[in-house]
């Protein structure tokens, strides 16, 4: 099979995934998906890495540098301050947990 | 790369899957969120492990600890109230660092190419026409996203006006920045150079921040989610480039997911994306004077208020962001909570988009504690509004706007909103006459059976406690 329509398959596959995955939500939770999903495209950290590590020129590495240090705060600050919106709704187990059971 | 290192990137994309599936469950939320956190350091552990010679590791590292620092200092300090611009500024940050990515891969194949080339031979292209156009895709993109995202923080911030800014000549700039990023695009895949690389990231910089000016503070929201979804959709593209499955996987979920979000938020709103996008740009936008009225209406004390609500049945409070910006959800609840004593039943009305973003006021209120069985959203407590004694609205405005049923002309018109004017008391705790964050006028404020309560969220909640327990 033709690599290209490898990746095109991966890619096609994630979009249905993605979008059912997230389709039940209640508007509650909003704002901690937006957030959370920001949070793992700081994935990009991963291939800020990459590059950077593979660099030879003085400049390019400065670059790879920088795109690390944006691409942790993104990874870094988008998981710390999802958990701390979700922090304020686990508090109240009871009532959550009534939820769960109506 | 080693198969075992592809089975783990494919386990850390589970991961991520998992953590949206979590992540769209009150109960689950908060685990999915640490499922994708351990999900993206075991990813970014990898290549310390199994690349060959993987250089400036030290330097790395200690980027890695820089941008820790910043992250977590930004997201422990920041106030609830702000988390809707944090969340753009972590976006914005992302979507820069996508670009940069994409710049330097660009570099790496021009390197890769010209070496082939210097080997002479037949002409020989080591890497196809697509991924020089999702390079260009990424680099431009990716630099919108930036931009972008960093105008949305201005505008919530207040550094600038949220008011949508535009000017002659903005849709013509518009159009002409769209275009140079294609023709640049097209010269990244027929005959790349670094130069066009960096004017690619330029115009994309440009466009980012004529994009996000024409649009009016309320809908500044969707605009971040949006961004966020083309943020994903550049860790996607830069995942091809590299040939990495985990970002490849971890870009398109978030671009499909924020995508349909974005769509959620908007109909929510009773909006349209392209709506929210050009709307300012075509001159469509008739965001009202937002003059304050001198037309009369009727204000009262605090006792007077308290009377009102002391003696009703049925309660209900629409808290809107004004509540949040006076830190008043303490005393709220303590009201709420003195007047359950009483026999009042009072539940919270919640809009889908009350504060600055859907579900920010569910956040707020949780905050204070406030017990989740008393948060009803919009579409079930609709109904009971006509069986109401008093509504107390508490710094929103907007949500309860009846031009959004009633005024076809109106930027909110179609917005669903909660019914407060079929209740047979309405009382607005507000600051001033000043019109809400839509720009326009509501006419409830002027209703006969409605009371308004001047002065300082905080101020008068407490007041309003005291009259109450006085009583």
């Amino acid at each position: 099979m033709n690599e290209g329509v490898v990746w095109l398959t991966i890619f096609v596959l994630s979009v249905f995934v993605g979008i059912e995955v997230i389709s039940k939500v209640s508007s509650t939770l909003h704002t901690p998906l937006m957030s959370g999903a920001n949070a793992i495209h700081g994935i990009i950290l991963l291939g800020a890495i990459l590059v950077t590590g593979s660099t030879h020129s003085t400049v390019a590495l400065v670059v790879g540098l920088v795109a690390i240090v944006l691409a942790t705060v993104n990874m870094v600050g988008g998981f710390v301050v999802t958990d701390r919106m979700l922090q304020m709704f686990v508090r109240k187990k009871p009532a959550s947990e009534k939820e769960g059971a109506r | 790369m080693p198969t075992w290192v592809q089975v783990v990137y494919l386990i850390c994309a589970v991961g991520f899957i998992l953590a949206l599936k979590g992540l769209s469950g009150p109960k689950t939320a908060r685990r999915g969120n640490l499922i994708g956190a351990a999900a993206a350091v075991v990813g970014c552990a990898l290549p310390f492990i199994y690349v060959d010679h993987l250089e400036h590791v030290p330097l790395i590292l200690g980027a890695i600890a820089v941008g820790t620092a910043g992250g977590v200092f930004g997201a422990r300090k920041v106030q609830m109230t702000q988390m809707p611009q944090m969340v753009a500024l972590f976006n914005g940050v992302g979507g820069g660092a996508a670009a940069l990515v994409a710049l330097l891969e660009l570099n790496h194949m021009l390197d890769v190419q010209a070496a082939l080339d210097a080997l002479g031979g037949p002409q020989v292209d080591a890497y196809g026409w697509f991924v020089y156009a999702a390079t260009a895709f990424t680099i431009f993109v990716g630099s919108v996203s930036f931009a972008g995202s960093l105008i949305t923080f201005a505008k919530l911030q207040e550094l600038m006006t949220s008011r949508p800014v535009v000017f002659p000549g903005l849709p013509v700039a518009f159009g002409g920045l769209l275009l140079g990023g294609i023709v640049l695009s097209v010269l990244t895949v027929t005959s790349a150079s670094i130069g066009i690389g960096i004017g690619l990231c330029l115009v994309g910089l440009l466009f980012g921040v004529l994009l996000v000016l024409p649009v009016g503070g309320a809908d500044v929201p969707i605009v971040i989610s949006l961004l966020n979804a083309f943020t994903g959709l550049t860790v996607a593209a830069g995942g091809y480039v590299l040939s990495n499955t985990l970002l490849l996987v971890g870009g398109t979920l978030v671009g499909a997911s924020g995508t349909f979000l974005t769509l959620l938020m908007a109909r929510a709103m009773g909006r349209s994306v392209a709506n929210i996008l050009f709307g300012a740009l075509k001159g469509g936008s008739t965001l009202g004077a937002g003059v304050a009225s001198d037309r009369p209406v009727r204000s009262a004390g605090p006792e007077d208020v308290a009377i009102l609500l002391g003696y009703a049945d049925r309660v209900i409070i629409v808290p809107g962001y004004g509540l949040a910006v006076a830190q008043a959800q303490h005393t709220l609840r303590e009201l709420v909570d003195v007047l359950g004593e009483r026999g009042t039943k009072v539940d919270y009305a919640i809009h889908p988009v009350a504060g600055r973003m859907p579900g920010h006021m569910n956040v707020l209120l949780a905050e204070a504690q406030v017990p989740y069985e008393q948060l009803v959203e919009m579409d079930h407590i609709n109904g009971e509004f006509k069986n109401t004694d008093v509504v107390l609205v508490v710094g929103a405005n907007d949500v309860v706007n009846p031009a959004a049923k009633t005024t076809p002309g109106a930027p909110i018109y179609g917005m669903p909103i909660l019914n407060a004017d079929e209740a047979k008391q309405v009382v607005f705790m507000k600051r001033s006459m000043r019109p809400g964050f839509a720009g326009i006028e509501n006419e409830l404020l002027f209703d006969p059976k409605t009371t308004l309560l001047f002065g300082d969220a905080k101020e008068s909640l407490g007041k309003l406690l005291n009259a109450v327990k006085a009583l």
